[in-house]
């Protein structure tokens, strides 16, 4: 089954091809009996669904299997001198459960679609897009060679483009797409450096070839590596809305929800965090600076749920959200706990896609409001959207025992914990912020859920319109609800005695080496049993109070948060603005850009390079053209004329020369 | 007695006597059919078959020369057989859908056409310097009828008879090449001649060289190289466009087989004297031939005769695979002609499409807002034009590179320079088709489009090809790299 794999990015390249070119045509045959979305969107589903069964069936040639790794090569791409790059794809664990989540949260998402886009012309090009987007994103996981990477990694960039600006007639649609598109290109310049720097150190692109001499060599490719991995994180940082490059993801709501859910949950962000983990050998190789990345993860977690303390749009607060659970994932992969992170990055994907879902659910029948502040009460009118957003945020939450993300998150601080090179001072720090962000997540999560479906209707009007919506929408946030309690028990604590399946067996072959450098460097203190139902209990404890405080604050009494709001006063405003951070870019890099680019427009460009260098040439050779044509008059003695001469020219250059 | 019969080897020739046995059965059957395009299927069924025989061979080992060493069927043949049964083929299927709209739907044509294509095989699978020239004159009286097919137009017939004039010139210069070296050398036979050369004294080099100097005119004349290409754009534009669309791509492709055979093994062995002179005379032909081409083509604004311009500059671009004479270039030559092939084809049936009476409707003007009536020609079209122009992914880009880097690696370093720059050049011209398609409001002139499914296929097959040898370039690359020329 392995050897077809390609056919889990044809499928959906497929249902590119028929909707970019049948799609309105088939709308219009079909329009008498069924609505666009669902002509367009059958087919954008089932392209992915196929590509999904595919996926699941290497799923299960693979598992039972050790050390499963196949390099599947369909045909050599580009073969410059020395310089190759094939087309092919590597199977193996690390890329099979990308592959799960990606097309298995993707079909759920693309069938959500058909329901949610019903009022929408413009169908055919969004599954289109959508698509696209799965497709590339396989290719960002499945290719072997860090060109194939970076080709996935540029067009879930372009797709994340076209999407969020899919409703380009939209002022903040539109740049949000290009906001979001012009932030990660500034991480994907550091990206393809050190791509760069890779080919030119090791003369090869594959990764396997890559790791092998890396494993082979003793010390000489140090400082090498610490760059390589710098440049690499570099592109992370950017298509991992991490600090300071996280800007993008907050406006990215601007897309149809469908969009959020796919960019937050399935693809696109997690990718940063999947190179990491793939390039799992060369960050154990670079201690110095994993340190820098986990801090970076950590700030990052911290400060985005600051934000979403105070944010009222709740589609905003879900994004805050899904930046601070990237910044746990590479807290994670930056303490070398590489599978803890793919795992957090797998429960992440289910009850992310729920949350943004059922919040679209919320949207669809609210008639696109989505301002908590004028939201409420929706219990009652939207049951199956009340308790699915319910089950995700008792996951993002980490409500102990029987959600996902209690225990993914848990492993991920208790690594943390455990981080003791350079020092054991640094793990402390890193656990203690992750701690606090997991009581503000508690907080936050359960804020959203009581503004929107406890308490009193706020806006009367929106509350008698409200409606459950079609089957089409809660089926997959029923299926989403039951991986988001389901998956957690994939990867238990297995210093309790219990089983990790995802780490010690699943992901296991492929952390393997990397496992070996970080065990060799005494990287992990290995806390005993009794410390890890500490740790267990502190998390768990954590989120219950979160959550307490928040029903505390927002339904016994109300009052509190008008009141701490006022009494912080400027601090509040501060954070309430996103610490004004979009405003301190605008002022110190785009201002001062534009003001560069004006410079250099009008004075330097309109003047000296476009009319005396390229008008210039371009009419000099313009000229040439037309005298050229001049000669050919058309009568044949003038062209036999001409020929003669070239003949005597010819002969004299072989005669005399 | 017995007279001992010699062994032909019709085997070695089967692609060349299928295509001449389908022309014969167009002819046959033109008799017996009122309704003539089941003649052109038959035509392209044909040249599948032809395909299918170089396919068998190609599986078979070894090399097999035919009727007495005056032709082979190496790998270099095979890889041009190839380019000939997708330029013909093509060729067929635009005539399809395009005779019909100007009353030419006719057994002649389909019959001509396959006449001229055996031709173009028997040219790249000769190895004799009379073998090459009675391909070479199949081929081009093929195309000289072809050229003047249709009867009722003037600019048809002033094409017709202008190529033929100036076509006669080119052969009396080629026999008489021929003659010249027949007379320094001894032999007629490729490694005949290279033999006969080697023993050739010291200081009595001039009449071989001279007789070379006019191979390389006769050839150019069919490359289209400059300053021997002025029947080109008269040739091109008047000619009808189906016709346009097979010689630009089959004509060339033929004369740069027998010229890169004969430049290679007989002028081209180890110590000879004649290679810098030849080298250096075809990269003097490429230079002129690459920038008189672009410039001129940037003064069109007829589209035909701007592609019929462009087609001069590519037979530049092949030319500078051809002047560093080393195996990377030979095949990046090879494969340059193949990507050609297919976007050049293209986009003359895009041309065929658009075009109504003589020359109205190949106007760029009438080109504009194509895409706003028909998206999917105009992006055809676009596909085809930024191919040609060498944009990344497509064929044409590959093709660039690759002829570039052999340039480079090969100490052509100036060379290199001046084709990079006559691209860019050309840039101009070509997207300045996208920009009146897709950026200029609808002309009022525009008329109806009949794209009938003949057409259809051929406009597909093209677009997948530029699209395939841009996405699996290496493939086609080990494919001419081991077309065995260099043993």
């Amino acid at each position: 089954m392995v050897e077809y794999v390609w056919l889990t990015i044809a499928f959906p390249l497929i249902g590119v091809l028929i909707n970019l070119f049948f799609g309105r045509l088939l709308e219009d045959a079909f329009s008498k009996w069924f609505k666009r979305s669902e002509v367009t969107g059958f087919i954008g589903s089932v392209t992915v669904v196929l590509s999904f069964l595919v996926s699941f069936a290497i799923f299960l040639q693979a598992l039972g299997i050790e050390h499963f790794s196949h390099q599947v090569k369909l045909w050599d791409w580009i073969t410059i001198g020395d310089f190759h790059v094939a087309i092919s794809f590597l199977v193996d664990p690390l890329s099979i459960i990308m592959l799960l989540v990606v097309t298995g949260v993707g079909s759920l998402i693309h069938i959500y679609a058909v329901g949610y886009m019903d009022h929408d012309e413009g169908s055919a090009r969004f599954f289109t897009y959508l698509n696209l987007f799965v497709a590339s994103m396989l290719v960002l996981v499945l290719s072997d060679n860090y060109a194939g990477l970076y080709v996935g990694w540029e067009l879930v960039g372009v797709c994340s483009y076209l999407l969020i600006g899919f409703w380009f007639f939209k002022p903040s649609a539109a740049d949000a797409g290009k906001k979001a598109f012009i932030v990660n290109r500034i991480g994907d310049f550091g990206f393809a450096l050190g791509i760069f720097l890779i080919w030119s150190t090791f003369g090869t692109l594959d990764y396997m070839e890559v790791f092998h001499e890396v494993g082979a060599s003793h010390g000489e490719f140090a400082s090498v590596i610490n760059w390589v991995t710098i440049l690499l994180f570099v592109g992370a940082i950017g298509k991992s809305a991490q600090i300071p490059l996280y800007v993008w993801l907050p406006d990215a709501m601007e897309g149809p929800t469908p969009v959020s859910a796919l960019i937050h949950a399935a693809t696109m962000v997690t990718a940063g965090v999947y190179m990491i983990a793939r390039n799992n050998v060369l960050f154990a190789m670079a201690p110095n600076v994993s340190l820098v990345i986990a801090f970076v993860g950590a700030i990052t977690a911290f400060f985005a749920a600051t934000m979403a303390l105070v944010a009222f749009d709740l589609k905003r607060v879900l994004a805050y959200s899904t930046i601070s659970q990237l910044g746990y994932m590479i807290l994670a992969v930056g303490v070398g706990a590489y599978a803890a992170g793919i795992f957090h990055l797998f429960t992440h994907a289910f009850f992310k896609a729920l949350l943004f879902m059922a919040a679209g659910s919320v949207m669809h029948a609210m008639k696109g409001v989505i301002d908590m502040r004028r939201l409420g009460g929706l219990k009652d009118k939207m049951p199956e959207t009340y308790w699915t957003f319910l089950i995700g945020a008792a996951a993002l939450s980490g409500f102990p025992l029987i959600t996902a993300g209690f225990w993914s998150k848990d492993n991920i601080l208790v690594k943390a914990f455990e981080l003791q090179q350079p020092n054991q001072a640094f793990g402390i720090i890193l656990y203690t912020i992750g701690i606090i962000t997991a009581l503000l997540t508690a907080f936050y999560t359960f804020r959203a859920v009581f503004m929107t479906f406890h308490g009193e209707p706020r806006d009367k009007n929106l509350y008698d319109h409200a409606h459950e919506n079609r089957r089409v929408m809660t089926l997959p946030l029923w299926i989403l609800a039951i991986f988001s309690i389901g998956a957690g028990f994939l990867g238990l604590p297995s210093k309790l005695g219990l089983p990790n399946w995802i780490e010690d067996g699943w992901l296991y072959s492929v952390m393997a080496e990397s496992h070996e450098i970080l065990e060799h460097a005494h990287h992990f203190a290995h806390i005993g049993f009794g410390l890890e139902i500490a740790l267990l209990s502190i998390s768990a404890v954590v989120a219950l109070v979160g959550i307490f405080g928040a029903w505390h604050v927002y339904i016994r009494y109300p009052q509190i948060a008008v009141d701490t709001a006022r009494y912080a006063g400027r601090f509040y405003q501060l954070v309430l603005d996103k610490y004004r951070v979009d405003e301190l870019y605008d002022t110190w890099i785009i201002e001062p850009g534009k003001g560069l680019a004006d410079i250099l427009a009008k004075i330097v460009d309109m003047n000296f390079i476009d009319k005396t260098l390229v008008d210039g040439s371009a009419n000099s050779v313009r000229g040439l053209g037309h005298i050229m044509a001049i000669l050919q008059t058309g009568y044949i003695r003038n062209y036999v004329m001409v020929i003669f001469v070239g003949i005597v020219v010819m002969g004299v250059y072989f005669f005399l020369l | 007695m017995g007279i001992e019969l010699p062994s032909l080897n019709f085997g070695a020739l089967l692609p060349v006597i299928i295509v001449i046995l389908t022309s014969v059965m167009v002819l046959i059957f033109d008799l017996a059919l009122s309704d003539k395009r089941p003649l052109g299927w038959i035509s392209f069924v044909g040249l599948m078959f032809a395909g299918g025989a170089g396919w068998i061979q190609q599986s078979m080992e070894g090399f097999d020369p035919a009727f007495q060493n005056m032709a082979i069927t190496d790998g270099y043949t095979h890889f041009f057989n190839l380019i000939f049964v997708v330029g013909a083929g093509l060729s067929v299927l635009v005539a399809l859908g395009y005779l019909g709209k100007k009353g030419l739907q006719g057994g002649e044509y389909y019959a001509m056409l396959l006449l001229a294509t055996s031709g173009m095989m028997i040219m790249a699978a000769g190895t004799d310097l009379m073998i090459i020239f009675l391909g070479l004159e199949l081929m081009s009286i093929s195309l000289y009828v072809l050229a003047a097919i249709n009867r009722y137009s003037r600019a048809s017939l002033e094409a017709g008879i202008k190529y033929f004039l100036l076509g006669a010139f080119a052969s009396a210069f080629f026999l008489y090449g021929i003659a010249l070296i027949y007379g320094a050398s001894g032999s007629t036979n490729l490694n005949g001649i290279g033999e006969g050369l080697k023993a050739v004294p010291k200081g009595y080099e001039a009449l071989p060289l001279f007789g070379l100097g006019l191979l390389i005119i006769g050839f150019s004349f069919k490359i289209a190289a400059v300053p021997f290409h002025w029947w080109t754009p008269d040739v091109y534009h008047g000619a009808p466009t189906s016709v346009t669309a097979f010689m630009s791509v089959g004509a060339k492709a033929a004369g740069f087989a027998a010229l890169i055979r004969v430049l290679t093994v007989s002028f081209g062995f180890d110590g000879s004297m004649f290679a810098d002179n030849w080298h250096v005379a075809v990269a003097t032909l490429a230079v002129l031939t690459m920038t008189l081409g672009n410039l001129t083509a940037l003064a069109q604004n007829d589209v035909k005769r701007m592609l019929a311009y462009s087609s001069i500059a590519h037979a530049g671009y092949v030319l500078v695979g051809v002047v560093t004479g080393t195996e990377q270039g030979i095949s990046a030559a090879l494969f340059y002609l193949m990507a050609y092939a297919f976007m050049n084809i293209g986009a003359f049936a895009v041309i065929s499409v658009l075009e109504q009476q003589d020359a109205i409707g190949t106007n760029l003007e009438e080109y504009a807002g194509l895409a706003g009536h028909h998206r999917v020609l105009a992006m055809l079209m676009a596909i085809f034009m930024l191919s040609l122009m060498g944009f990344p992914m497509l064929g044409g880009f590959w093709g660039k590179v690759y002829v570039f880097l052999a340039a480079i690696e090969a100490g052509w370093i100036v060379l290199a320079i001046i084709a990079v720059l006559n691209s860019g050049i050309a840039a101009y011209y070509y997207l300045r088709v996208i920009v009146h398609m897709y950026m200029s409001p609808v002309s009022d002139q525009s008329h109806a489009i009949n794209l009938n499914s003949a057409m259809q296929v051929a406009l597909g097959l093209a677009a997948f090809g530029t699209i395939l040898l841009g996405v699996m370039p290496a493939r086609i690359m080990d494919l001419a790299a081991s077309s065995g020329l260099f043993g």
